[in-house]
């Protein structure tokens, strides 16, 4: 059975339809990505998703009992507010101080954990989002551009860590990206958005559809050069050892031809 | 003769129960700035105040049922296309007027608007006491059983969707909470200055706590040092008990700024 199930469902705000009869199914386990330009509704059909948002028409079914770990596109905190990032942690559920460390430790935050929220840096700061929605034990990850703010390393750990994760816990994750080139390389499916659903699929299928190259053009601006180039090593990639130092040297290389 | 015969007794005893609920209040009121909420709701009081006495009900009544209209309100407007201070500005002085014109519509009764405007905490009686503690011990349950739930809801909307937890209603408890401290603080500090015990404690706790569990312990203490100081500098001075106390949360506000700065210097 889908953890969530999508059925044409199309969403106005402020006059503006943002939704247009979309669809879309997530099995558990499995990686899916939406990409699409900026107001394509990306933001907005992940609150549909969390329930911050009831569209009138068409219809959303979560799965019985269903638990999201949702990770914020920016989370704006009051400065006054007083909290600790072990506090935050513990919210809306108490954690226990042992499963708090090593969820910090996982997403490499660690040495924050008596640090006030305010006072983290926007890396450190999607860390700790990070942890915290992994501390639910979800069956549903849900991420909104987690890795703005991440440096390079940062954000390929993050996706180190996500992998991982599918493939310990099981949890399914759904995720909006600008990273085109990291998104086609760690996502089972990507759906391309646009108000209505562009193309969806397989990541290979999506990148030569042509709805997507009309969407982010074919090549002459880089970002897709780039995905190209990891695209094709990513490739090899899977026969090989996929390790933190080897993705570096992907970038660094995909800078030089891309430059 | 029993203790509560003390008229000192009883007000102590009533600024002790409206501080217990109104710091912990009062640190929500802060963080999700809705200091003017606690103004608006306080000046529509009045017309509760107005109403009771036109159809001869007993105030706390009157004051709970406007504050909870205004609340409800003010929560179903917001988002519609108005910002939140300017539904509360026009809900604040307009209910303000409404109250202070109606007032002068009853016939037969002298009203001493002043007592409700800035309350009578010398004059509360048993039976006052009773309400007072009981609609504190409502509005700390009503925190205590909603606290995860609240703290998520104020830190994102979309963080508390995601944990299954709706914001909307976290709202409408905060409003009903905020209704029921104004309908108790009428008596004892007025409607005017309820709006100040809400804040003040809460804001000069800000500087001390690392968490908002502790920031709303210290917001009880220094509320509870508010009033006990309020009422013997009152004394002492023989001023107005209600504004006194406002000004003795106002100047351990400032200390607690200074030892902030102090403190920042020393580092």
């Amino acid at each position: 059975m889908s953890l969530v199930s999508v059925d044409t469902i199309s969403l106005h705000l402020g006059g503006r339809q943002v939704l247009d009869q979309v669809s879309l199914d997530i099995e558990p386990g499995e990686i899916v990505t939406i990409v699409g330009p900026n107001g394509s509704g990306k933001s907005t059909l992940l609150r549909v998703i969390i329930g911050a948002l009831s569209p009138k028409i068409g219809k959303i079914t979560r799965k019985k009992s269903l638990k999201i770990g949702y990770v914020p596109q920016k989370l704006h905190i009051d400065p006054t507010l007083p909290l600790t990032v072990r506090r935050f942690l513990s919210l809306p559920k108490r954690v226990s101080d042992d499963d708090a460390h090593a969820a910090l430790h996982d997403a490499g935050a660690g040495h924050l954990c008596h640090h006030q929220m305010t006072s983290l840096s926007g890396g450190q700061f999607q860390r700790v989002l990070l942890a915290r929605a992994l501390l639910t034990n979800p069956d549903l990850l849900i991420l909104d551009e987690a890795t703005q703010g991440l440096d390079q390393p940062g954000s390929a750990d993050f996706y180190s860590q996500i992998e991982r994760l599918r493939r310990e816990k099981g949890c399914a994750v759904l995720m909006v990206s600008h990273e085109l080139h990291v998104v086609m390389a760690a996502s089972d499916r990507v759906i391309c958005l646009n108000g209505h659903v562009c193309c969806h699929g397989a990541p290979e299928h999506v990148a030569s559809a042509p709805e997507y190259r009309a969407l982010f053009g074919t090549g002459t601006h880089g970002a897709l050069a780039l995905y190209r180039h990891d695209h094709d090593h990513d490739a090899c990639d899977h026969d090989h050892t996929h390790d933190h130092t080897s993705d570096h040297k992907h970038h660094d290389t995909a800078h030089k031809e891309s430059a | 003769m029993s203790l509560l015969d003390d008229f000192i007794v009883r007000a102590v005893l009533a600024g002790l129960g409206l501080v217990l609920a109104a710091a912990p209040l009062g640190c929500f009121v802060v963080w999700r700035r809705m200091a003017y909420f606690g103004d608006a709701t306080a000046h529509a009081a009045l017309l509760g105040v107005a109403l009771a006495l036109a159809f001869n009900i007993s105030i706390f009544a009157g004051v709970l049922s406007v504050a909870l209209i205004m609340a409800v309100t003010v929560s179903a407007l917001s988002g519609r296309g108005f910002a939140m201070d300017t539904i509360l500005g026009v809900m604040a002085h307009s209910s303000l007027a409404f109250g202070l014109v109606a007032v002068s519509f009853v016939p037969g009764v002298r009203v001493d608007l002043m007592a409700y405007l800035f309350g009578d905490i010398l004059a509360v009686g048993r039976s006052d006491l009773l309400v007072i503690w009981l609609g504190a011990a409502l509005v700390v349950g009503l925190l205590y059983w909603r606290w995860s739930a609240l703290l998520t809801a104020t830190l994102n909307p979309d963080l508390a969707y995601a944990s299954g937890i709706s914001p909307k209603r976290e709202q409408m408890i905060l409003s009903l909470a905020l209704a029921l401290v104004v309908a108790v603080a009428i008596k004892v500090v007025g409607t005017l200055l309820i709006a100040a015990m809400l804040l003040i404690p809460a804001a000069s706790a800000r500087t001390f706590s690392r968490t908002p569990e502790r920031m709303a312990a210290i917001a009880m203490v220094i509320g509870v040092l508010s009033v006990l100081g309020g009422i013997q500098s009152a004394f002492t001075f023989d001023t107005p008990t209600g504004p006194t106390i406002v000004c003795v949360a106002a100047l351990l506000f400032v200390a607690a700024n200074l030892v902030r700065l102090l403190r920042a210097q020393v580092k």
